[in-house]
């Protein structure tokens, strides 16, 4: 028992499973301590006095009969956020420089994923089928998405990444956002072939839209139904499984060690015998197979995509990744998690509190105003950069 | 070498430049008319867009008859304002620019129609709007612009007295923060509020895919009615959310709710609860008695039922083919000058187009407008214009 736990593949895989229970519990900790002190010093004023006149029940308790669903969706947009920002990290790790066109590597798997299912649907192998393959075709999806992303991950690092790479550091730069521009109205173009629409539609098959209830809440003179979609679990689940599975190749296989040491130092990795375009190559195919996992997983999540849908998760992403420390794949997936659970808080209490003056539509001034507070403090990230973790 | 392929390019330059010179002088006549048409031909509003621009190329065919007698060439110019006001605006800037349009049929969407409308009101030309539905499109009193459908402070008011004689007492107000979405939120709002009932929530949103932080409050709320301003590829997505996170709301939305793919994006499950309705300026068209022949035509020629607001493009196009015509006519037979069509389209009186009887006050509102509240009963597109009709008012516009 004793040798199997320190065999490294299975230090490897409960050690990040432990860093997300520490994380999620922690950050959810911190926040939920933050928000009810603050519902518990306002009670009294206005803003309480409303709460008591809309919900007939005062702020204190509204705040802590919202706050497991808030909890809950939090944490799920800040999987996919920290699924996202795996990419962002590794190629940072490895060159240096920030690929904005990952945004759009998303939505590429998310194109993929959602057209393979339409074509699934319009051949009736949809319909009334047993779950089971429901979740083989969803699977499916996710495969096809994450091939054609990797693929088109690596050959834009082929073409417009690897002939800059002696260049000065803005140059590849600025090639990313030609890219991520160019990419997303190759999209456009692609599928807007056919009908003229360019957004798609998640088709509606298996269990996924169901609701699991957890519980009931007693909440003035209703009661609130706490539960979970299956599609949230679905989420939460993979982007576990892809943080753990980058974990182990990185840290316990051997590409993961030629990973680390090119991350380190190019050069001398080279003369080491490892060959550095391959594991560059091998870099941004991880990334953007992980990319395109994510954007079939939010098209699930949030049922309608369109070119642009990469934008938004892709900033969120990066914001997440440099909040964790960027280069860091453990910082990613902290930051994923504080990024979404900062961003749902303040979307959903913000209203609350300023009585309407301020609604969900400013949550995102609210989590960016906590984020440039935190990097002030901790320029480096809230776990900074570590050299011997960097993948 | 290099001499050898210059030659043979101006060659064929200047061969082409004689054909051309030729293709100009054979068309015998006074000159083009063109109308331009401007909606959302691609995007995420574009099922709406197209057949809108459908609707007005069908009219043109159909119509242009007595133009083309007087000795005119008679075009359709389509521009895809993609639901942006700033492709709509830079169209407009191309469309003034082009002399021999003379007419605009357009825009669905009022965030884009009113900033387009001051290029068209700078070059005095005429537009007639067969879907803009906020109340600044017409109260800016601009003479070049007139609308063939019914107002936001009527619709927003039309769809808060719906959901008073439904026993509602609460409700939550969501909206996409554009002017057409935003405006007839507020009118819904203050409607439902003179009633001394309650809203518990009133917010506005950009966002198309996570509505998670909005729906928090919302589903605490508990609200008899939700209602959202906007355009269905936000709404639908936001009832999905919402009714997944277990709101068992009844569902209210707008003109802008109106097309198939509503509910194509929402799914069976936007039915459940309270169900699903929205006020609207335009129906179905068999709702009109005078779209028989125009269902048929539409059918036969594009292969798919008319969505809404494309029997309004077609309307819009008859007026400005008729304006045209008489103003036409005013200047001796010649190619008239806009602001003559632009007159000419306010003066026109009891004009009979398929969607009613078109008679324009002073400031470019119908006289009476139909509003209708529908109830969504199918979860299948395709039987969209099959939905329950649930109040039919004939209401004019406020002065």
């Amino acid at each position: 028992m004793r040798r199997l736990l320190n065999a490294p593949i299975l230090i490897e895989i409960l050690r990040p499973l432990g860093q997300i229970i520490i994380f999620v519990a922690a950050s959810g900790a911190a926040l939920s301590v933050l928000i009810l002190a603050i519902a518990f010093l306002l009670r009294g004023s206005a803003a309480g006095l409303m709460t008591i006149k809309n919900y007939g029940v005062d702020l204190f308790t509204y705040t802590l009969i919202n706050l497991p669903q808030v909890l809950i969706d939090g944490v799920t947009i800040g999987f996919v956020y920290a699924a996202i920002a795996l990419g962002y990290t590794m190629v940072y790790g490895v060159l240096e420089f920030i690929n904005f066109a990952h945004s759009e590597i998303f939505a590429i798997g998310a194109f993929v994923g959602i057209e393979t299912l339409i074509g699934l649907n319009n051949a009736g192998r949809l319909t009334g089928i047993p779950t089971w393959q429901a979740y083989a075709w969803l699977a499916l999806a996710i495969l096809f998405g994450m091939a054609v992303a990797g693929a088109t991950a690596v050959t834009m690092e082929r073409i417009a990444y690897r002939p800059l790479r002696g260049a000065p550091r803005l140059v590849p730069l600025i090639s990313a956002i030609g890219v991520s521009f160019f990419l997303q109205d190759l999209i456009r173009l692609v599928e807007s072939l056919t009908t003229g629409q360019f957004y798609r539609v998640f088709p509606t098959f298996g269990n996924f839209d169901e609701r699991i209830t957890i519980g009931n809440l007693p909440f003035g003179d209703t009661t609130i139904e706490l539960g979970i979609q299956v599609k949230s679990l679905i989420v939460i689940l993979a982007a576990v499984a892809m943080v753990v599975g980058l974990n182990y190749l990185v840290n316990a296989t051997k590409l993961g060690k030629a990973i680390r040491s090119t991350a380190q130092d190019r050069t001398t990795a080279s003369l080491m015998g490892i060959n550095v375009n391959f594991v560059i190559s091998m870099t941004f195919l991880v990334g953007g197979t992980l990319g395109g996992a994510a954007g079939l997983l939010y098209a699930m999540k949030f049922t309608r995509i369109d070119p642009f849908v990469g934008f938004f998760p892709g900033i969120k992403a990066f914001t997440a990744a440099v909040l964790g420390g960027i280069g860091n794949i453990t910082g990613a997936l902290l930051g994923g998690i504080v990024l979404g659970m900062l961003e749902t808080f303040s979307g959903s209490y913000l209203n609350v509190f300023t009585m309407g003056a301020a609604g969900a539509e400013y949550k995102d001034i609210l989590a960016f105003a906590i984020l440039i507070i935190v990097l002030i403090f901790r320029p480096s990230g809230l776990l900074g950069e570590q050299v011997g973790q960097k993948a | 070498m290099r001499k050898r392929v210059f030659y043979l390019i101006s060659l064929v330059m200047v061969l082409s430049m004689i054909i051309a010179a030729c293709g100009g002088g054979g068309t015998a006549g006074k000159g083009t008319i063109k109308v331009a048409s401007q909606s959302p031909l691609s995007g995420g509003q574009s099922a709406i867009g197209v057949d809108i621009k459908n609707g007005a190329e069908l009219a043109m065919e159909q119509l242009k008859k007595p133009l083309e007698d007087l000795g005119f060439k008679v075009e359709l110019a389509p521009f895809d304002d993609q639901a942006n006001p700033d492709n709509g605006v830079a169209n407009a800037k191309n469309i003034v620019a082009d002399p021999a349009i003379l007419c605009v049929v357009g825009h669905y969407n009022s965030g884009v129609q009113i900033p387009s409308s001051e290029v068209y009101h700078a070059s005095n030309l005429a537009n007639v709007s067969p879907a803009n539905t906020n109340p600044k499109v017409t109260d800016r009193g601009y003479a070049e612009v007139s609308r063939i459908v019914g107002r936001d402070d009527v619709q927003g008011v039309v769809a808060a007295q719906f959901a008073i004689g439904k026993g509602a007492k609460t409700a939550y107000v969501i909206h996409d923060k554009t002017a057409y979405g935003q405006g007839i939120a507020e009118f819904f709002k203050r409607e439902f509020e003179k009633g001394g009932l309650q809203i518990v929530g009133f917010e506005g949103t950009e966002e198309k895919a996570n509505f998670d932080a909005i729906l928090a409050p919302l589903v605490a709320a508990n609200p008899d009615v939700v209602f959202f301003g906007g355009i269905y590829d936000q709404a639908s997505v936001l009832f999905k959310q919402a009714r997944e996170k277990g709101s068992k709301a009844m569902f209210v939305s707008d003109d802008g709710f109106d097309s198939p793919e509503a509910i194509n994006i929402g799914g069976p499950t936007l039915l459940d609860g309270g169900g699903l309705f929205y006020a609207t300026v335009a129906g179905p068209a068999k709702l009109y008695p005078g779209t028989a022949k125009f269902q048929t035509d539409f059918k036969a020629k594009y292969g798919s039922d008319p969505k809404p607001f494309a029997a309004q493009g077609y309307d819009a196009m008859a007026i400005c083919l008729k304006a045209i015509e008489n103003a036409a006519k005013e200047a001796g037979n010649k190619l008239p000058a806009r602001d003559a069509v632009t007159k000419a389209v306010r003066a026109l009186k009891d004009l009979t187009g398929i969607t009613g009887t078109i008679n324009f006050n002073a400031k470019g509102d119908l006289v009476s407008a139909k509003y209708f509240v529908i109830q969504v009963t199918s979860a299948d597109p395709t039987m969209w214009n099959d939905n329950k009709i649930d109040q039919t008012l004939d209401i004019a516009p406020p002065q």
